[in-house]
């Protein structure tokens, strides 16, 4: 047992033409692992949404990717303005996104909830004028 | 319905993939969002839309959707089609607005996703 | 054809903006993006779409389109509806997705 692979990405905030590499390196390294397809698909698909959210919300952040024999887990962590009320952001359609992030093809306020659906377990915790943090866990088995 | 039907049907030209015109899509989504792109269980879907940029590859690579078809004339940058190629997406550009695009392809019978 | 014919015949919910159901269809537009529609939409063009906040009228207004229908089973917000009803441009609504209702628009303006 322990850990099989730990790994660290930056996220710049509003840089959009690089957001999703971290989850691109995520998602070639459970390909190597041989992890089942589905749940590949799951966990980049949330991770993913969560960089994105970094861009789009928050000033820089990082993602640490982890997993051993039975989980994976990936935090999202950044300094940025943080969400004022964490329950109103989980709800489909709620978004702050300007119309900036409209016409890149996001801020439609589904990202959260796909997390959340993706995710076997979703915490988000986040302080005001700081930071968010998001936890992304998957079962192996 | 193959790759090359929807290249003689919509009169569009590819970008990558080009030695996979046999391939076959069943499936067609047509939206402008990813993050509604990101919300699809299915795999194997065409994917149409209007917006061309690093994302909508992204999201094609996150999403295990394999064939994109940019409508209202949209063009690809080299970098998109670079990123295309990485994670064998097959990549297509038409002229044709969203609607025809849909309108078209529906007709000659590619399925709705739900 | 009108907005009503469409409604009827793709059996589409009318949410409101009941006032212009008899508005002159020419056409469809597909577009998820405000500055695309504002650009390229054309009069008396129905609107599919998934977004749901108000701009979403104020565009359509400009426009003169003839209706707007969201997809996927979404459901407008409250000050969309309000101003669809003063601008007496109908706002409907499908749980098809985009492709789908698109794909049976055109083959029923087609014909
Ligand atoms: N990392 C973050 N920092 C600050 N605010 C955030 C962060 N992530 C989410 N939010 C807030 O929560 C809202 C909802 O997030 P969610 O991901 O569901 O939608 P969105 O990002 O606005 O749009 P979409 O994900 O559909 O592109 C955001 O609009 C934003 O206000
Ligand atoms: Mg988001």
């Amino acid at each position: 047992m322990g850990e099989k692979i730990a790994d660290q990405y930056s996220v710049t905030g509003g840089d959009f033409s690089r957001a999703g590499y971290a989850s691109s390196q995520i998602k070639k390294s459970l390909k190597k692992l041989g992890v089942d397809m589905a749940i590949i698909k799951r966990t980049v698909v949330a991770t993913y949404e969560g960089e994105v959210n970094i861009v789009a919300h928050a000033w820089s952040g990082k993602i640490v990717f982890a997993v051993d024999d039975e989980k994976i887990r990936i935090v999202l962590e950044d300094e940025g303005p943080g969400i004022e009320d964490i329950e109103q952001a989980m709800e489909e359609g709620f978004s702050t996104a300007t119309s900036e992030i409209r016409e890149m093809g996001f801020g439609a306020g589904m990202g959260l909830p796909n997390m959340k659906k993706n995710a076997d377990h979703l915490h988000v915790e986040s302080e005001v004028g700081k930071g968010t943090r998001v936890e992304i866990t998957m079962h192996l088995n | 319905m193959q790759v090359k039907d929807i290249i003689r049907i919509l009169d569009a030209r590819i970008l990558c993939g080009g030695e996979r015109l046999d391939y076959t899509i069943e499936l067609a989504f047509a939206s402008d969002l990813m993050s509604d792109v990101l919300t699809l269980s299915n795999d194997n879907v065409l994917l149409i839309t209007g917006l061309a940029n690093m994302q909508t590859i992204r999201t094609a690579e996150m999403s295990d959707i394999n064939c994109i078809i940019f409508a209202r004339n949209k063009k690809a940058s080299a970098e998109m089609i670079e990123l295309a190629r990485e994670s064998d997406i097959i990549l297509m550009e038409c002229r044709y607005s969203l609607y025809k695009t849909c309108g078209l392809l529906y007709a000659e019978g590619v399925k709705p996703i739900f | 054809m009108t907005a009503a014919e469409i409604v009827n015949k793709l059996d589409l919910q009318v949410f409101s903006g009941e006032n212009g159901l008899n508005r002159k269809v020419s056409g469809g537009y597909v577009s998820d993006l405000l500055s695309d529609v504002m650009g390229n939409a054309d009069e008396g063009q129905v609107w599919i779409t998934l977004q749901t906040h108000k701009n979403v009228m104020a565009i359509a207004s400009l426009k003169e389109l003839a209706a707007v229908i969201l997809v996927n089973g979404n459901k407008p917000d409250e000050d969309t509806a309000r101003q669809s009803n003063e601008e007496e441009i109908p706002l409907l609504g499908t749980s098809m997705s985009a492709f789908e209702i698109t794909g049976k628009l055109y083959e029923l303006i087609k014909k």
